[in-house]
């Protein structure tokens, strides 16, 4: 008789196999073989592991977690006598694996796999004033080492990350968000072309695509607002607690870091082929061909100060359709600065 | 259905791991036990799952069953190549890791992190610590929205060739280019790939972004060869950088306006001076004098500028200043 028509391994809770609910999506074959090949060494290199904390690590419910134990349970070859290679049991909610024969250690690490974390690796120890650089080193070694072969695409990936000037911006960043201290700064705002003195009681430091942001309260714009690193002209660290207030809410970095608010203006605009990097450089909200290279953009933005600008910078190459008060606007600005030059 | 596969595909892993020697498809029939009878059926089912367990990269070799044999093949699957070697990590280390495997979620590697962090797991590695002080007040991410990265990165491993349709900057339409990829590189938010661009006989770098449509691979695997020592990162950073700012630029900055100029003023006017209270009298002028490379896409920041930033020289400068903003009025 094989174990697939006994009842089970010995358990406390009576759970038979080809019980198990699937919460969720349904995983395919290969996501469940995956998973099965990963749980076996879990539980071997920790001796016993409990099924709620397995259940949790591995991402699935408990009756997932059994029913993938029962089915390694089943396995069953013939050499040419049936045996069955994988003994367990999860008595009292405790697994033991008492025999694993040969999936006793995970599988190597796919090229992907070994791709994803040292190219993100590489990419944090780029980020200058991150204290951790000694750990990031050793573990990026350790990690190439047991990758083996694997590791070598991945030097075909890279994050290069801005350099942000010499004044150690980042570190100092770095120690207000950890000490949580208020710091005072001076910051350029390109899209007004201005330089603005705030205190800004620090978040997090967010490195997206990297470019290193401080996430903080604003006191002057009483709002939580990002500030890229390569735009503080000069910060101190406040010897002040910081105080964010309990609603402020961190920006959702997976949702990209700019969101239209209801309120933004909306604005048309209309380029030709040298202006279509407009669209890839701008969070637009839709885009569309107009032939000939030409792409009309619909945007939404709180301040349009900076369209003006870029229209400025587009020239001929780009025109607003839409409102007709910021197209009045751009032209304004444009005969302003003719007249500049008119006059010397 | 799909669980009798799990099951099946289970099974064969631990056979193939079991045996020192090739075993020939017939023992493993037997050995496994589930497989159909019939043979036709039974060779579908058993060309399927030796697929379906490299797809998750398990090393599954062939050799022959006996030197006395050339026809009949074999399988197994050597310990040492399938098993991941001893890795042991220091908290601070495992601390790191957890920050590494955030970098890309919800983006193209994100499921790839997520089966390095499952395997190291495996190993005995304790993640838990990863939302401790190590990690704490840094979010670090990065994303692929191109619909180009994934595609890319897969010709880029599997040393593939490919073609695709690209706007090339200020082109009406776009057109085809047929490129030997070396690698993917994202500089300052936007992804990029280099590579010998065969058509031109050059290297080349090209935005995702601005590549149209799907990229189709059009070579097999393993048909690229990337020169020694090259150094993609490199490749992408030279092809980006601005040409030599050879030339200069003198300009009349109004007072608490032109910041973007003044950090890059020659001389130390860093954009402290003329900020917020004024130096000089309301309304007045700074000269402030910047190096730039190429008149026109200086002459494109300059005018952004508006009624704020003037140039005295030089002359062509001036005058790519002038018509753009008359490009603007138009």
């Amino acid at each position: 008789m094989s174990r697939g028509q006994q009842g089970g391994p010995r358990t406390s809770r009576g759970q038979k196999a080809g019980e198990g609910a699937r919460a969720g999506q349904p995983a395919t074959s290969a996501e469940r073989l995956r998973r099965l090949l990963a749980l076996v060494p879990y539980v071997v290199s920790r001796e016993t592991a409990g099924l709620a904390e397995t259940a949790a690590a591995f991402g699935v419910s408990e009756r997932e977690l059994v029913d993938d134990l029962n089915m390694l349970w089943c396995v069953e070859l013939r050499d040419p006598y049936p045996y069955c290679p994988i003994d367990l049991s999860y008595e009292g909610g405790e697994i033991v694996i008492s025999q694993a024969e040969s999936i006793g250690r995970p599988l190597r690490l796919a090229v992907d796999e070994a791709s994803a974390l040292l190219v993100a690796l590489r990419m944090l120890a780029e980020v200058p004033g991150l204290e951790d650089r000694s750990a990031l080193s050793r573990l990026i070694a350790k990690l190439e080492a047991a990758a083996g072969e694997a590791a070598a695409p991945s030097a075909q990936v890279a994050v290069h990350v801005d350099p942000p000037d010499g004044d150690g911006v980042v570190a100092k960043v770095r120690e207000a968000v950890a000490r949580r201290r208020r710091v005072h700064m001076r910051y350029y705002v390109p899209g007004r072309d201005e330089a603005t003195e705030r205190d800004v009681d620090p978040m997090r430091l967010l490195v997206v695509e990297g470019r290193a942001y401080l996430e903080g309260w604003c006191r002057r714009a009483e709002a939580v607002r990002l500030f890229r690193l390569d735009r503080i002209l000069g910060l101190t660290v406040l010897d002040v607690p910081a105080s964010v207030p309990a609603g402020a809410e961190p920006v959702d970095v997976d949702q990209g870091l700019f969101r239209p608010s209801p309120d933004d203006v909306h604005v048309v605009l209309d380029v030709s082929a040298p202006g279509r990097w407009v669209a890839e450089y701008y969070p637009c909200e839709s885009v569309e061909e107009l032939g000939d290279g030409r792409l009309r953009i619909h945007l939404r933005t709180p301040d349009t100060r900076w369209v003006r600008r870029l229209m400025l910078r587009l020239g001929e190459d780009g025109a607003v359709i839409a409102p007709a008060a910021l197209r009045a606007q751009v032209r304004e600005d444009a005969s302003a600065a003719l007249a500049q030059y008119a006059a010397t | 259905m799909s669980r009798r596969k799990t099951e099946r595909l289970l099974s064969l892993v631990v056979c193939l791991l079991s045996t020192r020697r090739y075993l020939t498809a017939e023992q493993i029939r037997e050995a496994v036990g589930v497989y159909p009878d019939q043979p036709e059926a039974f060779k579908r089912m058993f060309e399927r799952d030796k697929e379906e367990l490299r797809e998750l990269g398990i090393p599954l070799e062939t050799g022959r069953v006996s030197p006395l044999d050339e026809e009949e093949a074999g399988y197994r699957i050597r310990r040492q190549a399938y098993e991941l070697p001893e890795i042991r990590l220091e908290p601070d280390e495992a601390a790191v890791l957890g920050l590494a495997a955030r970098v890309w979620r919800h983006a193209e590697l994100a499921g790839a992190a997520a089966g390095a962090l499952l395997k190291l797991r495996a190993a005995g590695i304790d993640t838990s610590g990863a939302d401790g002080a190590a990690s704490q007040g840094i979010e670090p991410r990065v994303h692929t929205d191109e619909p180009a990265f994934g595609p890319l990165w897969q010709a880029v491993r599997d040393r593939r060739p490919v073609t695709f349709a690209y706007w090339a900057a200020g082109r009406g339409e776009p057109q085809r280019r047929n490129l030997e990829p070396w690698g993917v590189v994202n500089r300052r938010g936007r992804w990029y790939v280099a590579g010998m661009d065969t058509d031109r006989g050059a290297v080349r770098v090209f935005r995702l972004s601005r590549i149209e449509g799907p990229v189709t691979l059009s070579g097999p695997p393993g048909s690229v060869t990337v020169p020694e020592g090259t150094d993609v990162r490199e490749v992408v950073r030279s092809w980006d950088r601005a040409a030599p700012q050879r030339r200069t630029a003198l300009l009349r900055v109004r007072h608490g306006a032109g910041y973007g100029l003044r950090r890059h003023a020659a001389g130390k006017q860093d954009g402290s001076q003329g900020s917020g209270e004024h130096t000089g009298p309301a309304g007045g002028w700074d000269e402030i004098t910047v190096p730039f490379a190429d008149v026109m896409w200086f002459a494109e920041h300059v005018a952004s500028y508006g009624a704020d930033v003037v140039v005295v020289d030089p002359p062509d400068l001036r005058e790519a200043v002038i018509s753009k903003l008359k490009g603007a009025l138009a």
